[in-house]
């Protein structure tokens, strides 16, 4: 079935990490795939990310961190969303070492990208996290 | 270099080779390019520097204009510096592992500081959470400062600080224990990063707006003009433009732009130029485009010469002459099978060896993934010592001069640089297109342009998208911050301010409130500041009510 709208994305750099090169390369492909694109900029409190999430009422939220707070911060959003019972999917990239992916994966954050991951795997992944029905 | 009918004939020589040799060979592509997108030719002749004038345009190390080094002698006086980063957790972590870097032959002495710190907030900032010591080190007070430099003699080091904002702070901290240990003002050698307009556009660890940025950077240039004679005050910063995805003109153009927005401050303040330039090093990235690189280092010292000497009039020769500290680029770096870094790290270190630099760090192979090992950083300091005593290349001076394609391509990336210097200057100065989100716009698009041309396979990053490993990878050894870096600091900055005089830090801080409204020089009384432990996030508060806070421009 076609879809009536196109797929609403959040980016988001949760923390005081200033290197946004990588999420201003994925809001540029996620664009050219089709999507809608909000980008929120940097130094973005987990409260500001969630209600921004909300109030746009996004298909998925893309976090980025390369600094080496990516854990609390991940943790913290994971945790509001969870307590406004908001089923959002949440994505992340950056500097994730192995076993903090698995920790953000049992957060259930459902995907992380690390550093020089190509742009057509980001943009397979948020085609199928986001419920076609969600779209029609 | 030539004369006109060697030129004549050499052309008529190639183009019979073009179509009687090499045209029976196609090449594997279309285009050849640099990294930075300059498209190249199959071979470069005499006809490709025909304009070429080697007293004019080369000259001899140490000379006017410099292309040839910047230094008689160069590496065969005093090999370039070994200035591994250093800086991770708390002051006392840090003066730790100083120890360390130091038995293991380092040099120079450099301090990282963490994310709170370098954008002027303390660890127990709300917004610092998780961040307090994890990128560097934690410094809050003149208290960290006196852990940080515990049984480490001042006068003995040369001492590099990567603050920009915030050096008002950091180097108020320094110079005070700087007192402490009985050291003269003349005495002290070192760095302090201080490029302010570059976090704004490319670093992102703003504090102040670019024009505040600018008018608070010319009080640390008037103070260390009248009273450290042996400091070097800024180091121009055009690492992170590159990292951000611009090409070697934007790095170097961008750069000195900034250094125009400066100088014409600071002249406009009274400085003199031949003040302030002796004392400005500069610092670069290393790409990977092994030849481009050594251009660029060549082609800078001819920029900034010409810089000086012709737009600023500058008479001391000390002024012309560009010195620099270069490192390999993090962004070079790959996630992806880590231990191919420390090959592009001996690569990078090799072009900045032979473009002569004047100090040099190779990024650990691990810097993709996390703060380097020990062994990393070990790795990193022998990869230099190889370079500079096994590969006989600091024995000879700019060994590549008078390479046709090393000659056309140092011109080339000049050229490049000055349009991209013309450009800002007629949108009304760096800071303005900093403001306006003109120069974040430019880097974007340079930096998604060579994006899709790695989605595309047309550039080929060994270990990302071509000879990917089959098996999973293994991580190397990681060094991780403990999370109790993050309670010591915030336990500490706690007791600071129940022990202190809370009495002497709030009229110091109002006596800095007031000579910035006033627009006056805060140095001084941001000294006074540090000496009775007002914190760095209560200092650079101070200012940031008087100076505003930077809000980057969107560009979506």
């Amino acid at each position: 079935m076609a879809r009536k709208r196109p797929i609403r994305v959040l980016l988001a750099k949760p923390g005081l990490d200033g290197h946004d090169l990588g999420v201003k390369m994925v809001a540029m492909a996620l664009k050219d795939a089709g999507m809608e694109v909000i980008y929120l900029g940097m130094r973005q409190t987990p409260e500001s990310i969630v209600k921004a999430a909300i109030q746009e009422d996004v298909d998925i939220i893309g976090l980025s961190n390369l600094s080496a707070s990516v854990i609390p911060m991940g943790e913290r959003v994971m945790k509001l969303l969870k307590g406004k019972r908001m089923d959002i999917p949440v994505i992340y990239g950056g500097t994730i070492l192995k076993e903090d992916r698995k920790r953000l994966l049992d957060l259930g954050i459902k995907e992380t990208f690390a550093p020089g991951t190509m742009m057509k795997d980001i943009i397979e992944t948020i085609e199928k996290l986001v419920p076609e029905e969600r779209l029609q | 270099m030539y004369k006109k009918e060697e030129i004549e004939r050499i052309a008529k020589k190639r183009r019979e080779w073009e179509d009687d040799v090499l045209s029976k060979t196609p090449p594997r592509k279309t285009e050849f390019t640099t990294i930075s997108g300059i498209p190249i030719k199959d071979i470069y002749t005499p006809e490709d520097i025909e304009g070429l004038d080697y007293v004019r345009d080369l000259g001899f190390p140490g000379e006017y204009p410099f292309t040839r080094g910047a230094y008689a002698p160069m590496n065969r006086g005093r090999p370039w510096t070994i200035r591994q980063v250093v800086g991770v957790g708390t002051a006392k972590e840090t003066n730790e592992r100083h120890k360390f870097v130091m038995k293991q032959g380092q040099t120079g002495m450099s301090n990282d500081f963490d994310v709170p710190t370098c954008i002027g907030l303390d660890s127990d900032h709300p917004l610092a959470e998780g961040e307090v010591g994890r990128v560097g080190v934690a410094i809050d007070s003149l208290a960290d400062m006196e852990i940080l430099y515990d049984g480490i003699p001042i006068e003995k080091a040369n001492h590099s600080f990567t603050i920009n904002h915030p050096t008002l702070a950091i180097l108020s901290m320094f110079l005070c224990l700087v007192e402490k240990q009985g050291v003269s003002f003349n005495n002290i050698r070192g760095t302090t990063q201080n490029d302010p307009l570059k976090e704004c556009f490319a670093m992102k660890m703003f504090s102040f707006p670019p024009e505040s940025s600018v008018k608070l950077l010319v009080d640390t240039w008037e103070f260390a003009a009248k009273y450290l004679p042996r400091w070097n005050i800024t180091n121009l910063n055009g690492y992170p433009t590159r990292d951000s995805g611009g090409a070697v003109h934007h790095e170097l153009g961008l750069t000195f732009a900034s250094a125009i927005e400066y100088f014409d401050a600071a002249l406009k303040r009274g400085m003199v130029v031949d003040e302030i330039a002796p004392r400005i090093s500069l610092m670069w990235y290393v790409h990977m485009n092994f030849l481009e690189e050594i251009a660029k280092f060549r082609a800078m010292r001819r920029i900034w010469a010409k810089l000086m000497k012709e737009r600023y009039g500058a008479k001391n020769p000390q002024s012309w002459k560009l010195r620099m500290h270069a490192q390999t680029g993090g962004g070079a770096y790959t996630y992806q099978q880590p231990e191919n870094n420390i090959v592009r790290g001996t690569i990078g270190g090799m072009a900045a060896a032979l473009g002569g630099v004047q100090s040099m760090a190779i990024a650990c192979f691990d810097e993709a993934l996390s703060i380097p090992s020990e062994k990393a950083h070990r790795l990193s300091i022998r990869t230099q010592q190889i370079i500079c005593h096994e590969s006989g290349i600091p024995d000879v001076v700019d060994p590549f001069a008078g390479s046709y394609y090393m000659e056309w391509l140092t011109s080339e990336v000049e050229e490049r640089t000055w349009k991209v210097i013309d450009d800002i200057e007629e949108k009304g100065g760096l800071a303005k297109c900093v403001d306006n989100g003109y120069v974040d716009r430019m880097l974007t698009e340079e930096a998604y342009k060579f994006n899709q041309a790695v989605e595309k396979k047309e550039r080929i990053i060994v270990g990302v998208n071509e000879f990917l490993s089959e098996e999973e990878e293994e991580e190397p050894e990681i060094f991780r911050v403990s999370e109790e870096t993050e309670r010591i600091q915030l336990a500490n900055l706690k007791r600071l301010k129940e022990e202190r005089n809370n009495l002497q830090v709030q009229k110091a801080l109002d006596d800095l409130r007031r000579v910035a409204e006033k627009n006056e020089n805060v140095m001084p009384y941001c000294i006074e500041a540090s000496k009775v432990y007002a914190t760095e996030g209560e200092i650079m508060g101070a200012l940031r009510e008087i100076y505003g806070e930077f809000k980057p421009p969107s560009i979506f």
